[in-house]
């Protein structure tokens, strides 16, 4: 397929576009859709299909997710938006208590087919309720698929296969990467959910990561083989439920070392079960403890000073590598 | 569907749907004490009237959401009784193979999105069943069932907004039972008439006696069709009061012996059976008869759900995802 450089955001334009193409029951609702979205996510859409299939919802959270719920089990595809992650907050019941519940609760008797959208993680001192990064407790509950893509390739693959998933999703798009461009095929395609994909071959060490440490752990992955001569391996999970532990596992038995980067709070955090998963399969094999590299336990600052204090890029993942590599 | 109640059969079939729902909560009452029912039960007795005189205007597949006081409106909507018994013991055979429970019963293929457990959660849920409707251009209607304790949860503002300014095909039912669990409405509600609630959405909001089963016909037959032909929600109050607990065994400290006396004077049941018998329509031997024929469908259906088997314990996983098995 053509390549061509264009945002993440116009990758998840490109991906419901075409979702929306294929089947008419696909419908998009949330914060602000109609004039593109904070990140230009829905650019064109209004245009394309109309009021009726891409609605601006009211600033009531509950209700965008509920909705989305009551829609879904009644023939409909929602994609319903909430800006930032952190509004899914004023919508919890309709996540945990509905949407990730109903087809258990209920027997099997219905799917519930929609996907969430949330933009999450630090840009630019949006202060502690704009900044966060909540996918631990969503992968936490039964129920919920959960997707975190670090480009713009992978945003437009797993998105349109997301959206045509038959459980709910939650799709979360990193600011700090919603503007960045990449290289990404011009026609249809999907990524299958549960699939990671390893981003750079290495030898020494694993990078285990998603979202937008990834593009940090393969800055981190290039300064270490430049000044330090250490060939780290960079596994982008993408998907976090399902959890794709055997590539997990395949790598980190060949590197015999780990180190799991994100930009969530580490305590708590998603990298804990991945850490606990490779010590259960891998304990005697390993050369080094596990670490994590992650935001110590505070809310998000404002001052940029303090912001970049506590929340990990690059450079931290290298000084994470390279005490590991020393055992 | 607008149910003639100058049709006797009609009549006999609402009498019927009182007389079933009066008879499978009475009979839950004392296997409960039995100690047959794991978990909770809570009763829709002294309600009768309004599940079954709203759901006799509505057709199969016309949409109802429903509460944690979920069976009346399960049976009135047409629930199998077998399937719901089963699944308040647990057993595999239950509506929703044991997974849901007293507070969670469902049947999909009768428009039956489910008992919640959550207060008010139906409403936000209701909504995006009515935009669905909207949206495949269909005259199906939705019916929320909700409560006077619901009344105040931020998801029937979120509802009632959006289904206003949509102009949505959902009829909002608020019982006003008169107690938000073990509180008294006249405690918690801003207002005594709760249907003035409606006119902070610019919504049709009308109160009505919710122990008259033909008032209740008649109201909720005008909500209803004025739903189905575009002319948006109505907000409908059915003033009423529950005779049994929060939950079967509640030892009621909040209200007195008194009161639930006073109030079990009007008790819908018997106020439909005077009107059956004053207007010729019955006589006490037929309606006699047709209580025994029906205490015989309970029976067996209690019998039905003791000889049913429990959930093999190896499918506890099953139905958490539609196209995931745990490996």
């Amino acid at each position: 397929m053509t390549m061509r450089s264009i945002s993440f955001g116009q990758a998840t334009v490109e991906a419901t576009a075409a979702a929306m193409r294929e089947d008419e029951t696909v419908v998009v609702t949330g914060e602000d859709i109609g004039w593109g979205g904070n990140f230009g996510q829905f650019k064109g859409l209004l245009e394309e299909f109309g009021p009726k299939r891409v609605l601006d919802m009211p600033i009531s959270e509950a209700l965008i997710l509920g909705s989305a719920v009551g829609a879904a089990v009644t023939g409909l595809r929602p994609v319903a938006s909430l800006s930032f992650v952190e509004f899914t907050m004023g919508a919890m019941d309709e996540i945990i208590n509905q949407a990730a519940k109903f087809r258990y609760m209920f027997g099997g008797q219905v799917s519930v087919p929609m996907v969430v959208r949330a933009s999450d993680g630090v840009l630019r001192s949006s202060g502690a309720q704009h900044s966060e990064s909540f996918e631990a407790f969503f992968s936490h509950m039964p129920g919920l698929k959960v997707v975190a893509p670090s480009n713009p390739a992978d945003a437009k693959g797993l998105l349109r296969s997301a959206i045509a998933d038959d459980d709910p999703v939650i799709y979360l798009e990193n600011k700090k990467i919603t503007f960045r461009k990449g290289e990404v095929p011009e026609g249809d395609y999907r990524i299958a959910l549960g699939e990671a994909s390893v981003a750079r071959s290495g030898s020494d060490v694993s990078l285990i990561t998603y979202s937008v440490m990834a593009q940090h752990a393969l800055e981190a992955a290039q300064v270490l083989f430049e000044e330090h001569s250490v060939e780290a391996e960079v596994v982008d999970l993408r998907t976090l439920v399902p959890l794709d532990i055997e590539s997990v596992l395949t790598s980190v038995a060949k590197t015999r070392r780990a180190v799991i980067c994100h930009e969530a709070w580490t305590f708590g955090g998603f990298g804990a079960e991945i850490s606990s998963q490779i010590n259960e399969h891998l304990f005697g094999e390993l050369a080094a403890p596990v670490v994590r590299v992650g935001a110590r336990s505070a809310p998000i600052p404002f001052s940029p000073p303090l912001e970049r204090e506590l929340v990990p890029e690059a450079s931290e993942v290298v000084e994470a590598v390279l005490r590991t590599v020393k055992l | 569907m607008a149910a003639d109640f100058k049709d006797m059969e009609t009549n006999w079939e609402a009498y019927r749907k009182l007389f079933l729902i009066r008879a499978f909560e009475e009979r839950l009452e004392t296997l409960f004490a039995e100690g047959k029912i794991p978990g909770f039960v809570h009763t829709y007795i002294g309600q009768e009237a309004i599940a079954v005189g709203v759901c006799a205007n509505l057709r199969t597949d016309d949409y109802i959401t429903s509460t944690h006081r979920g069976h009346g409106h399960a049976i009135a909507k047409g629930i199998d009784l077998n399937g719901l018994m089963a699944e308040v013991f647990g057993k595999v055979t239950g509506i929703c193979k044991g997974r849901g429970g007293s507070m969670h019963v469902a049947d999909f293929s009768k428009g039956i999105l489910g008992a919640n457990g959550i207060v008010a959660a139906g409403t936000v849920i209701a909504a995006g069943a009515g935009l669905s409707i909207q949206t495949r251009q269909e005259d199906q209607v939705v019916v929320c069932f909700f409560g006077d304790g619901g009344i105040n949860k931020g998801t029937v503002h979120e509802a009632m907004n959006f289904c206003s300014v949509k102009n949505l095909p959902v009829v909002f039912v608020c019982e006003n039972n008169q107690y938000a669990q073990f509180t008294s409405r006249k405690l918690t509600t801003s207002v005594s008439d709760l249907s003035l609630r409606g006119a902070a959405y610019g919504m049709p909001a009308v109160s009505m006696d919710g122990n008259d089963l033909l008032e209740v016909v008649e109201v909720s037959q005008k909500a209803i069709a004025d739903a189905r032909v575009g002319m948006g929600p109505t907000l409908v109050v059915a003033d009423t009061y529950r005779f049994g607990g929060h939950y079967v065994g509640d030892p009621q400290a909040y209200r007195s012996k008194e009161e639930v006396a006073q109030s079990r004077r009007r008790d819908p049941l018997l106020l439909f059976e005077n009107h059956l018998i004053l207007q010729g329509l019955a006589d006490k031997e037929a309606l006699e008869l047709e209580r025994e024929s029906i205490l015989e469908l309970v029976d067996k259906a209690v019998a039905f759900a003791e000889q049913s088997e429990y959930p093999e314990v190896r499918s506890v996983i099953d139905y958490v995802f539609t196209d995931v098995t745990e490996k």
